[in-house]
């Protein structure tokens, strides 16, 4: 139900954005989504309460080109992808480096999926030493 | 020659708990840089919601944050029900609002509270804060906790205020008004106040819409921006006045929340004034279908987003929160740039930092 979206090319972020730019539009922010082979990257701009998306598949390793020169604002949500979902994001004109949120020794990516989570999905094992105490 | 040295300010500022830091490279007195440093509060919270049911999420959702607790919930919710196309309920809706704006006055008279003590008015602090308590105990009243709400459900909520009830609201609100002129005149008419906010941080609109800030920040600088204007929940048949000053500094942003603190009061008044009668709420099956949405919303601080995406079951497939203060944050380094390093602490506060929030 999100409306308004664009499927851009990776080589035509920077033209996009730029336009989107030279229409008036803000930039709200960036959505990063695992699909296994792909990463989902969503750019959300606004204008008088109008919103526009731009969707760009990016295959898992591929440098997603910064948009931070033309939007500032981008600046730390790219930083944020790198962290979380380990894109990486040419041309950053400050580039944390996967520390922006994390700490040194943190997970890395963690937000993908491969990365297990704690949650309902996660099989807690009982220690093996304990295994031959509970009574059937 | 001008020699350069870099002074970290924070994680601690002194006089409000939230953990950044600021790194300001300064020239003698004047900071040509600042850059910001996060990461001392990050909870993994977006992993986590995926973990979760999806009506568990609405408990974690509302726990971002500690303060505008209330709106996240009902952000969430309304999300869901966008998704999964639920009708919500009159009464429902009239309720949100209700608690949305109590939500508000109580951020904005904490965060007066807060400035007045950064500029170092302890007395104003301790007054601004002893008429918030009056708003907590109305939340205690209608909901039972004083902050984290609860109240807040998909498909409606889960308590109502009675009639009764709803008068002896309106009647603790009057006496909350009665007290609030003399304190704004404080915040606003003040000699030594002006002096340290006037013309301090100065954002002008232009750069304002540029750097994608959000809230009173934006407003204070002659943004008009507000989703409340967009009609969601009962926003729509209640009258909403946007408040919006022009000069873009750090006593504009103060003036946009003392004069939202009125716009808040009226909006609850009429909201109980004109609920209908009716269902406070709707069952809701299933799961979200394998869609997405960007809800957004009008927090004490700025428009929330959140981008919510289903697959079919009861876990959500992604939940991505884009909170107000994360969008002030590249306004605030252009205000610190070119001021002076003393004028840090008030600069920093009048963005209405939520640093938890903001790292999640």
């Amino acid at each position: 139900m999100l409306e308004n979206v664009s499927t851009i090319t990776i080589e035509s972020i920077p033209t996009e954005v730029w336009k989107l730019k030279q229409d008036g539009y803000r930039f709200v922010t960036m959505t990063c989504c695992d699909e296994s082979a792909v990463h989902d990257v969503l750019y959300h701009f606004d204008k008088n309460y109008q919103r526009k998306h731009l969707r760009v598949k990016i295959p898992k390793g591929t440098a997603l080109p910064s948009v931070a020169g033309i939007f500032f604002a981008a600046l730390l949500v790219e930083n944020e992808m790198q962290d979380l979902m380990g894109v990486t994001v040419s041309g950053l004109p400050i580039d944390f480096k996967g520390r922006f949120l994390l700490a040194e020794g943190a997970p890395t990516a963690p937000l993908n999926k491969s990365v297990p989570g704690l949650g309902i999905q996660v099989q807690v094992k009982a220690p093996a030493a304990a295994e031959g105490t509970v009574k059937s | 020659m001008i020699r350069r040295n870099t002074i970290p300010f924070g994680p601690q500022h002194p006089v409000l708990p939230e953990p950044i830091q600021l790194r300001l490279v300064m020239e003698n007195e004047k900071i040509v840089e600042a850059l910001p440093v996060v990461g001392y509060v990050h909870r993994g919270l977006e992993k986590i919601a995926e973990k979760k049911d999806y009506i568990q999420d609405v408990y974690l959702a509302e726990r971002i944050c500690g303060i505008c607790s209330f709106i996240h919930s009902q952000n969430y919710c309304q999300g869901i029900e966008e998704l999964m196309k639920v009708q919500v309920p009159d009464r429902a809706k009239y309720l949100r609002v209700i608690w949305a704006e109590t939500h508000r006055i109580h951020s904005h008279l904490l965060i007066l509270g807060l400035v007045a003590d950064a500029f170092g008015f302890e007395n104003l602090f301790m007054r601004l804060w002893k008429v918030r308590e009056q708003i907590l105990d109305i939340m205690e009243a209608t909901t039972g906790a004083r902050v984290i709400l609860g109240v807040c459900a998909i498909g409606g909520v889960k308590r109502d205020i009675p009639p009764a009830l709803a008068e002896e609201v309106l009647r603790k609100l009057d006496d909350v008004e009665r007290q609030l002129p003399e304190l704004c005149d404080s915040l606003l008419k003040d000699y030594s106040v002006k002096q340290r906010l006037v013309g301090v941080g100065v954002l002008p609109k232009d750069k304002a819409y540029e750097l994608g800030a959000v809230g009173p920040v934006a407003r204070a600088s002659g943004l008009r921006m507000d989703l409340r204007e967009t009609g969601y929940a009962a926003y729509g048949d209640l009258d909403f006045k946007m408040v919006v000053e022009e000069s873009g500094d750090c006593y504009a942003r103060t003036a946009v929340r003392v004069k939202e603190l009125f716009t808040s009061l009226d909006l609850v008044r009429k909201a109980i004034k004109r609920m209908p009668q009716g269902p406070i709420s709707v069952p809701v099956r299933g799961a979200p279908p394998a869609d997405e949405v960007l809800a957004r919303i009008e927090q004490p601080r700025g428009e929330l987003n959140f981008y919510i995406r289903g697959n079919g079951t009861r876990n959500l497939e992604r939940f991505r929160v884009r909170t107000p203060t994360f969008a002030n944050l590249p306004a605030l380094l252009h205000q610190l740039t070119g001021c002076e390093l003393a004028d840090v602490p008030v600069i920093a506060i009048c963005i209405d930092p939520c640093i938890s929030c903001t790292e999640r």
